[in-house]
């Protein structure tokens, strides 16, 4: 698949990454065209986390280069959100949730008043109300916390939201709510989204397409389109022998891997 | 009466009872005392209402000490947060300075007496600068644990959400240490009284140390016990007001810990 130079939002190439000489990361290369979700899916230890660092500026790559909408990311680059997996070490437990999500628009030049309007209005996209905000984040549930963490990233109109294994620290009925939310979201909103994650499931669900990594150092063993459309249900397409195929063909490409490689 | 009230109450209760129990034991033991040291308590009260409950007696006594402590306490607590946090967000300046600062806060703040004595004379600002000499060791070090131990998870998120640098002090940072720099101020607090009463033996700039040396010395043993337990009290005040705001500023420290308790 290509996109169109104008739609690409972010682009890696070459994307190599060595700590202490020792490359965890190998020669990278995709693109990720707005209003994509796009999720990188590879085992626990490959690298994943390394990688989302590189995309959001907050590490440098030792090799190769990302760029946002042309731009090379060499530190943070405006319009990019981050939604951390432990919501618990990511939210600021002295402020109340409202505060939360609303302080990077203050420290974006927004007024209090538009700021705090904004931050209502991303946790309503969430489905926590007036009550919540007012609350701390940890006197919430995990599962809310979370959706705290996502309307934060909501409140700032990302160009590109990154998330980092969002839904792996709650139990499996809130993922699988948490999962349809974000889906809702992203075709809603019209979000680019780049997700990480160790769950096949979870990426061939949530994607328009998935990017496998395997080896060590890791590569991208093969970027596969998920077309199942855009209305996707937890029981009914999970139960389509098309997710079914879809989901061997990346268990595939990640396994296929750890037996060339050991 | 409702439950906050009657927990409120039980709370003093069980804050009282033991001074209470000493007082009434003490007034019983000493009231038949004819020991010069030892005078009867409702004689040294006598002493301690005329000294320190009389407007006019209380201002000239107590206000030199609120005086110097206040301001050598807030210089302390402003210099160990501005220097505690630079070397806690610095970490090859905080690895070169820390022997030093680790002997220069073993040394206790009272020993340095002379020394300031011949650096800044016996008045006033010798006293100010030796109770924030003394007491901004602790709030240093704490400030700079705190500060060192901020949850990296919220720096990267600062960093891209492209906080700027005062966002990223007073909204991450500073309230990241707060319950750090709280034990660090509870510890000066303690240290500066100290330091007080014992600058306060030197020249004659008044405050209760002062009047304590000043009565001991011309045999004012009622005077003298009347001191001491203004001392206790004023102590005794002062931590009351520093739990206050403790209390308000960390109010979700608190309240977190107390749910992770429940929660273990």
């Amino acid at each position: 698949m290509t996109i169109a130079t104008d739609d690409i939002t972010l682009a890696a190439r070459g994307l190599g990454h060595a700590y202490n000489g020792r490359e965890v990361l190998s020669d990278i290369d995709f693109e990720v065209g707005r209003g994509e979700f796009v999720c990188i899916v590879g085992p626990s230890g490959v690298g994943k986390t390394t990688l989302l660092r590189c995309l959001a500026g907050l590490q440098r790559s030792t090799a190769g280069s990302v760029s946002l909408r042309g731009q090379e990311m060499t530190e943070p680059l405006p319009g990019v959100a981050l939604v951390f997996q432990d919501y618990s070490r990511s939210l600021m437990p002295w402020a109340s949730v409202a505060r939360n999500v609303e302080l990077p628009l203050r420290a974006n030049g927004a007024r209090r008043g538009e700021a705090r309007a904004a931050a209502l209005r991303a946790l309503t996209l969430v489905g926590l109300d007036e009550i919540a905000a007012q609350m701390y984040p940890w006197q919430l549930s995990g599962g809310m916390q979370q959706r705290v963490a996502i309307a934060r990233a909501l409140a700032y109109q990302p160009t590109l939201l990154l998330m980092d294994e969002p839904f792996a620290s709650v139990d499996a009925y809130t993922r699988a709510d948490l999962e349809d939310l974000m889906l809702r979201l992203q075709r809603d909103l019209h979000l680019t989204v780049i997700l990480v994650t160790h769950d096949i499931d979870e990426a061939v669900y949530l994607s328009d397409r998935v990017i496998a990594l395997n080896g060590r150092p890791a590569r991208v063993a093969e970027i596969v389109d998920v077309p199942l459309g855009a209305d996707r249900d937890q029981v009914a397409t999970k139960s389509t022998a098309e997710f079914a195929e879809l989901r061997a063909r990346v268990h595939g490409l990640i396994r296929g891997s750890r037996e060339a490689t050991s | 009466m409702n439950a906050a009230r009657k927990g409120w109450l039980s709370s003093v209760a069980l804050e009282l009872w033991l001074p209470v129990l000493l007082v009434v034991i003490w007034w019983v033991a000493s009231s038949q005392s004819t020991s010069v040291y030892f005078p009867p308590l409702s004689s040294i009260l006598a002493s301690f209402a005329q000294d320190w409950l009389e407007p006019a007696a209380l201002v000239k006594n107590l206000f030199p000490s609120i005086q110097i402590l206040s301001i050598g306490y807030s210089l302390a607590l402003v210099s160990g947060i501005v220097v505690g946090t630079v070397l806690g967000l610095v970490a090859p300046l905080e690895r070169a300075t820390r022997p030093l600062l680790e002997t220069l806060r073993a040394i206790p703040g009272v020993a340095l007496l002379p020394i300031f004595i011949v650096l800044f004379g016996i008045d006033v600002e010798m006293k100010v600068l030796l109770i924030a000499f003394g007491s901004f060791w602790p709030v240093l070090l704490n400030t700079i644990d705190g500060v060192r131990g901020i949850e990296p998870l919220l720096l990267d998120g600062a960093r891209v959400f492209r906080y700027g640098r005062i966002r990223r002090l007073t909204a991450i940072v500073l309230p990241g240490a707060s319950p750090q720099i709280f034990a660090g101020a509870r510890t000066a607090l303690a240290i500066s009284l100290i330091i007080m009463v014992v600058a306060e033996t030197v020249g004659g700039s008044g405050g209760i140390g002062y009047f304590l040396l000043a009565a001991q010395r011309n045999f004012a043993i009622n005077a003298m016990w009347g001191a001491i337990l203004a001392l206790g009290i004023f102590g005794y005040l002062l931590n009351i007001i520093f739990r206050i705001v403790e209390r308000r500023v960390l109010r979700w420290h608190r309240l977190q810990q107390a749910r992770l308790e429940s929660h273990s």
